[in-house]
């Protein structure tokens, strides 16, 4: 993991996190890109690399994406308190709105035109999710080890979505490390032997 | 119990053992709202469509709910603390105690093997989200019924953003491609 030495004012950093966690619909992937785009590719806060362990970290540990993300991205970028300000940035739009929707659960329910507003949001989260995707793809090494682990784990996930077979994400990240710890090893006394 | 530890402990045990984002907790979440009788299951599914269409991780949207609800704005407070509180704990001490071992070449290779596991976590989700709201195909058992003006917008947007992105040398930001598509959505699925 890279360092990234910067100190991002807290108030800074509740204000990122305020407008990641308003804009976000659609639960936690809808967020990666958005997180992406004010992180690494605008503020250069983390390098790509950094970003991705930060996801593998969020996936694999209990609790929401944006909860993790955020304590991670604020314990790195300005410490415990950092870490604070991030995730209550994150989560105080999802309380304040749901709280009001609470008030006026029924009422809320019968309006059409948020229904259609909606409609349309979902499709452009498809869109931002796909490019993001994409993006990243372009960056990773193009040798056989990642690109078959990335097609295997593509090919899995999209077939066992369709045909409804319940199977965490969680483990795809387990058995990816292990794999990869796996070859590290075999690799390690390949070289241990010649020396 | 008093309402309000209740629900702070529901929703601390929901944020501690729910893995992998929003849909994960779905089903621990139904069982706690329904044994505890704060939501039918038809309110429950309601709930489910609000959540989505609002900003924010469902577990938040949940806890906040049903804290409300049950015990008005400090029972939302405590359900919202308490299934934040677990992430936050977690990955805290992660970040404290494995920062050091992270650095390692064990630790690294690791890394370059899960790296790629996460791209294709996402892209597969842009797919399957892709195949169920354009073309209404969750699982092979439904049949393809395309959501034609769904199909424009993101023709649309597809062909507009990197129009932007080469007149402008700036890509437009996803903040402003969502609002975009709420706008368009409005007009596309009003029926006129």
């Amino acid at each position: 993991m890279k360092k990234t030495e910067k100190k991002v004012a807290f108030i800074k950093l509740f204000a990122i996190m305020f407008k990641i966690g308003l804009f976000t619909f659609g639960g936690g992937y809808a967020m990666i890109p958005i997180i992406r785009e004010e992180v690494v590719t605008k503020r250069h806060y983390m390098t790509e690399e950094e970003f991705l362990d930060m996801l593998a970290m969020a996936e694999s540990t209990p609790g929401p994406i944006a909860i993790n993300t955020a304590t991670y991205l604020g314990y790195r970028l300005s410490g415990f308190f950092g870490s604070v300000m991030a995730t209550l940035g994150v989560v105080l739009p999802s309380f304040s709105i749901i709280y009001v929707i609470s008030l006026f659960f029924e009422k809320f329910q019968s309006l059409a035109l948020v229904g259609y507003a909606f409609r349309g949001i979902r499709v452009a989260v498809v869109y931002l999710i796909l490019t993001a995707g994409i993006k990243m793809l372009k960056g990773i090494e193009k040798k056989p080890l990642p690109l078959l682990i990335f097609g295997t784990v593509l090919v899995t996930m999209v077939a066992f979505s369709l045909f409804a077979v319940t199977f965490s994400t969680v483990y795809y990240i387990l058995i990816a490390a292990v794999f990869a710890f796996v070859l590290y090893l075999v690799d390690r006394m390949k070289k241990e032997e010649k020396a | 119990m008093n309402i309000y530890l209740l629900l702070f402990l529901t929703f601390l045990e929901i944020g501690a053992v729910s893995f992998g984002g929003g849909y994960g907790m779905i089903a621990l979440v139904r069982e706690k709202v329904l044994t505890n009788g704060w939501l039918t299951d038809g309110e429950f599914l309601d709930f489910i469509a609000v959540s989505e269409s609002t900003p924010g991780p469902i577990a938040i949207n949940m806890a906040t709910f049903i804290g409300s609800t049950q015990g008005g704005f400090f029972g939302a407070v405590l359900a919202t603390f308490g299934v934040v509180l677990p992430s936050f704990l977690i990955i805290l001490l992660l970040l404290v105690v494995l920062s050091k071992l992270l650095e390692t070449a064990g630790c690294k290779a690791v890394l370059k093997g899960v790296r790629p596991a996460v791209i294709a976590l996402i892209v597969g989700t842009g797919l399957t989200m892709f195949l169920s709201v354009l073309l209404s195909i969750k699982t092979v058992s439904d049949t393809l019924t395309p959501d034609f003006r769904g199909i424009c917008l993101f023709a649309l947007i597809a062909v507009l953003v990197p129009l932007i992105k080469k007149l402008t040398k700036k890509k437009p930001s996803g903040i402003l491609i969502i609002l975009f598509a709420a706008a368009v959505g409005m007009l596309l699925y009003y029926p006129w």
